[in-house]
């Protein structure tokens, strides 16, 4: 199957399935809650507020008119007012989506960076000393939640070191880069400002870690056992066999198989990511949409919730995609299971 | 691992043999135990039982560690230690009644979608399931407790309600695959109705799997129950919930840090002896390798 | 004796796994002379592809050699360095594998593992263009007899079938085999009118380059009609030596006989034709004959000293004590 009908299809489905989602989430946000517009105006606001609230929002009408109403603002850029900003969802979904989106994809750069190299190396020298340190703690880092992971940099690191600063995206010091896209690492490397761009990267490195933590533990593991049972495998012994140099045999022949089962598992651990980060922001009151999310959940701002379980729920189809490519193009027998599917 | 038929009696002492070869499992186990131990009998095992809900002992409060009270006191004056243990009680019922409530509907769909591969049950059940599953698991348990009043039984709820895909799944890849093997189809031939291939054919090859998802989901399910206190959308104060105590102690971070770093530091052992006994559920269930 | 191409002495490999060491080859001894064709027979599990990738030093990684010498060439391999035994690989020896879809990377095209291994074999001081490099790679297929050699070259192993990966197995083999060339039961995973197609391929390769080959083998009809010597393996032991024809109208040693008595496909788990019991588990393995718990003609002394290699002449030697009462 060519790649463009692979990922065609793929975006159909994703498509077909966020939108079920954005069902499931619209049901959850109308129905559970009993009176979406008590809800909103507390127990003390009078009767007849409620009663213009709800018909404000159109909740005396069947479910689907509302959900059709709701569809058809979402797709014109508006996704309700906020309770908490009294802003349309929209705008601070844009405010607060750039910090989130660089702290996600710093994370997902560093499980990368470390957990791969790690795993190799481990599973090349296995039963070394650093073979056999990789593995504990790889086992106890996948039981570390991320937020403990979070306090316990901040108390280390934020308090006791004092090394990396705990507040805010930069410093308040240092001159924000004008705004392009919103991320401040790209923004300063646009316009130059290296100040800038390193005094961002410092603040993002610590909850970037602490969400990453977790992932490279578990990564680097299933990379390490994937190396060692490849090692044995007779394409391996057939390469060395033939004088193929061992730079070449690492870097290319082992690799490249080994790296499969690790990028299959991203997939899932990207669902880890997203939903962790709400608790790092949270921690380290980091201004993206997850910490928004939270304040939202926690205030019963209705269509802020909707809007970032959406959110939510397209970075990670993005994030799946772009892993079954990434799998695809390793293993070119994926391809061909799925011609014959 | 797959077999054709697995009536036949349950080797205990083998399983066992496989279960501990890796000694790890057994740490886990006892681990588990243990959590399990202090959660029943955590009025008779603590020495403050009195503190582990309403409790105010100002003068008290704050204490270090120290030889009275192990972990130190909170805000209040409770015994952290103590309330550590009545935690358990809720982490341990968050993870049987999820677990209960979750396992069998999920199973039994994963089940149905399996035999009937290709028609309109499968796609019906398994595209909900998915609709479902495009949402990291967190998000969705948070987003639910939130249109929801706050408390243990709703977390409860939440989760169970959002976590039965996973098994639906895992059953659904392994019924699916064992659909047109070999013994399958000679039950069909010779008569069997589905309810006896699904139920006793299939169904025996999954149990293997699902037992070890289902002790390594104690630990996960235990996780989202802290993370969900831990934002305010679970367990309320003054219960003793890991999660509550791990956020109330953040606040009084780095002086008080007792009260907080306790509290998560239990969390991880938890989830590790989950994790560890996992793999040995695991192991117990594979095939024999000279 | 000329000077042997290939002198393995005396040869121990264990394994180390969970349960404890599986003690697999026992004192293994062979030769091959230059341009000498010798065969290996015996039952699966006996040790001879263990011995093979003992040669070429390809052991897995739990693999420990307690003892032994593997003289090849004059240098003792085992105890060679990295480099001057990469050298070896490259321009020397090379062994085809018995599975060809398992020696193959799925994930890689079967042109970029073919031109690595030219690169490094055919081009070893200069670094070589492209082109060179593919014609190489395409010459190489076409004298491993395989049509259509540029669409090999670009189809991904899973494309091709079990006869053709065996081909291109071989034409890897060519790249770097100037003196030996080891074969682990070619063809046995697939058709037998392929296999014989690749066995007679194999045949017309080393006339043609004076190579000296060590086949292995479940097929007594394919052994006879190819190679000069052969030996005998069982449990990790020789327990016969002899040029083909002597082995076949004297076989000495009980196992051998039986062997010959019965069917000549062999399947793990015993001879058809009734020697009652399996091989023993490596695991808990004693020290005398390793035959001995089969041997219809065993004595207490068997199960205690492992026999040594007797010759009785014509070069023929047997591993065991009664090889004249029998």
């Amino acid at each position: 199957m060519r790649m463009s009908t692979f990922v065609l299809k793929r975006l159909s489905y994703t498509v077909f399935v966020l939108f079920g989602l954005s069902i499931l989430i619209f049901i959850i946000a109308r129905v559970l809650p009993g009176d979406p517009a008590r809800l909103a105006l507390g127990p003390r606001a009078p009767d007849w507020a409620v009663e213009n609230l709800r018909q404000q929002l159109r909740l005396n009408e069947p479910l689907y008119i509302q959900y059709f109403y709701w569809l058809r603002d979402a797709l014109s850029g508006s996704l309700g007012v906020s309770l908490v900003t009294r802003r349309d969802v929209m705008v601070d979904i844009q405010e607060f989506l750039p910090a989130t989106v660089e702290l996600i994809v710093l994370a997902a750069l560093l499980d990368m960076a470390l957990a791969i190299p790690i795993g190799m190396v481990a599973g090349r020298r296995a039963n070394s000393w650093f073979d056999n340190v990789v593995r504990v703690l790889s086992y106890v880092g996948v039981a570390v939640p991320a937020f403990v992971v979070a306090i316990i940099f901040i108390l280390v690191f934020g308090f006791m070191l004092n090394i990396a600063p705990s507040i805010g995206r930069i410093s308040p010091n240092i001159v924000a880069p004008p705004t392009v896209t919103g991320l401040i690492t790209i923004d300063s490397l646009i316009s130059g400002n290296m100040v800038a761009f390193f005094d961002a990267v410092a603040h993002l490195i610590l909850p970037a870690l602490a969400l990453s933590l977790g992932l490279i533990a578990q990564e680097a593991r299933i990379t390490r056992s994937s190396v060692v049972e490849n090692l044995n495998k007779d394409y391996i012994l057939s390469t060395v066999s033939h004088g193929v140099p061992e730079r070449l045999l690492t870097l290319k022949y082992l690799l490249k198989p080994s790296l499969i089962p690790t990028v299959s598992v991203m997939g899932l651990d990207m669902a880890s990511l997203i939903g962790n980060a709400f608790l790092v922001e949270l921690i380290f009151n980091w201004p993206g949409v997850s910490r928004y999310g939270i304040t939202a959940m926690l205030r019963k701002d209705l269509n802020a919730i909707v809007a970032v379980v959406m959110i939510a729920g397209i970075i990670f189809a993005i994030a799946n995609i772009a892993v079954d490519l990434i799998v695809a193009y390793l293993d070119p027998r994926i391809r061909m299971i799925e011609r014959a599917a | 691992m797959r077999r054709a038929t697995s009536h036949g009696r349950f080797d205990y002492r083998k399983s066992w043999h496989k279960f501990s070869r890796n000694y790890v499992s057994v740490v886990g186990l006892g681990v588990v135990l243990l959590v399990a131990f202090l959660a029943i009998f955590a009025s008779y095992v603590t020495l403050y039982p009195s503190h582990a809900e309403f409790y105010v002992n100002f003068p008290e409060a704050r204490e270090p560690p120290n030889w009275a009270h192990l972990f130190g006191t909170d805000q209040f004056g409770r015994d952290v230690l103590t309330r550590i243990v009545f935690g358990f009680r809720y982490s341990l019922m968050m993870a049987i009644v999820v677990l209960s409530l979750v396992v069998a509907p999920g199973v039994v769909l994963g089940l149905v979608a399996g035999y009937y591969r290709g028609g309109k049950v499968d796609m019906a059940i398994m595209r909900t399931a998915d609709i479902f599953l495009a949402v990291p698991p967190l998000v969705l348990a948070l987003s639910i407790c939130s249109v929801l009043t706050p408390s243990v039984f709703n977390a409860m709820m939440a989760v169970s309600l959002m976590w039965w895909p996973w098994y639906t799944r895992l059953v659904y890849s392994i019924a699916s695959s064992l659909r047109n093997e070999a013994f399958v189809q000679a039950a069909e031939i010779a008569g069997a109705s589905p309810f006896h291939i699904i139920f006793r054919e299939i169904l025996p090859n999954c149990l293997g799997p699902i037992l070890t998802k289902m002790t390594l989901d104690a630990g996960w399910v235990i996780l989202i129950g802290a993370s969900l206190s831990f934002v305010g959308l679970g367990a309320q104060p003054p219960t003793p919930d890991l999660g509550t105590m791990v956020s109330d102690g953040a606040k009084l971070l780095p002086e008080q840090w007792w009260i907080s770093i306790f509290p998560a530091l239990t969390i991880v052992l938890v989830i590790l002896g989950f994790n560890l006994l996992g793999d040995g559920v695991r192991d117990m269930f594979s095939a024999e390798t000279v | 004796m000329a000077e042997q191409l290939l002198e393995v002495n005396d040869l121990c490999v264990n394994y180390k796994v969970y349960e404890g060491l599986l003690r697999v080859l026992n004192g293994v001894s062979l030769s091959v002379g230059s341009k000498e064709k010798v065969g290996i027979i015996g039952e699966s599990g006996c040790g001879k592809t263990t011995t093979m990738k003992a040669v070429m030093r390809i052991l897995a990684t739990n693999a420990i050699v307690p003892n032994g010498t593997i003289a090849y060439k004059g240098s003792d391999l085992l105890k060679l360095g990295r480099q001057e035994l990469m050298r070896l690989h490259r321009t020397s020896m090379s062994m085809i594998f018995q599975d060809p879809t398992a020696a193959l990377n799925p994930v890689f095209k079967v042109g970029e593992q073919l031109k690595d291994i030219v690169r490094y074999s055919e081009f070893t001081s200069n670094a070589p263009n492209r082109q060179e490099v593919r014609t190489k790679a395409v010459e190489l297929l076409k004298s491993a007899a395989l049509p259509e050699p540029e669409r090999i070259l670009d189809s991904y192993p899973f494309q091709l079938s079990g006869g053709m990966r065996q081909r291109i197995c071989i034409a890897m083999s060519l790249a770097s085999a100037k003196d030996l060339l080891i074969a682990d039961e070619p063809g046995t995973s697939l058709d037998v009118t392929i296999e014989d197609q690749i066995m007679r391929l194999l045949k017309q390769i080393v006339e043609d380059r004076g190579l000296s080959v060590i086949l292995i083998s479940h097929s007594i009809g394919a052994v006879k009609g190819f190679v000069t010597k052969l030996y005998v393996m069982y449990a990790g032991t020789m327990i016969e030596e002899a040029p083909t024809d002597e082995l076949f109208s004297n076989p000495v040693h009980p196992y051998t006989q039986n062997l010959l008595k019965a069917v000549p496909k062999l399947t793990g788990g015993g001879v058809p034709e009734g020697i009652a019991g399996r091989i023993p588990s490596y695991l808990t393995i004693g020290d005398g004959c390793r035959f001995a718990s089969r041997c219809r003609s065993a004595k207490e002394s068997c199960h205690v000293h492992a026999p040594p290699a007797f010759d009785i002449g014509n070069g023929h030697r047997v591993a065991c004590f009664h090889y004249g009462d029998i």
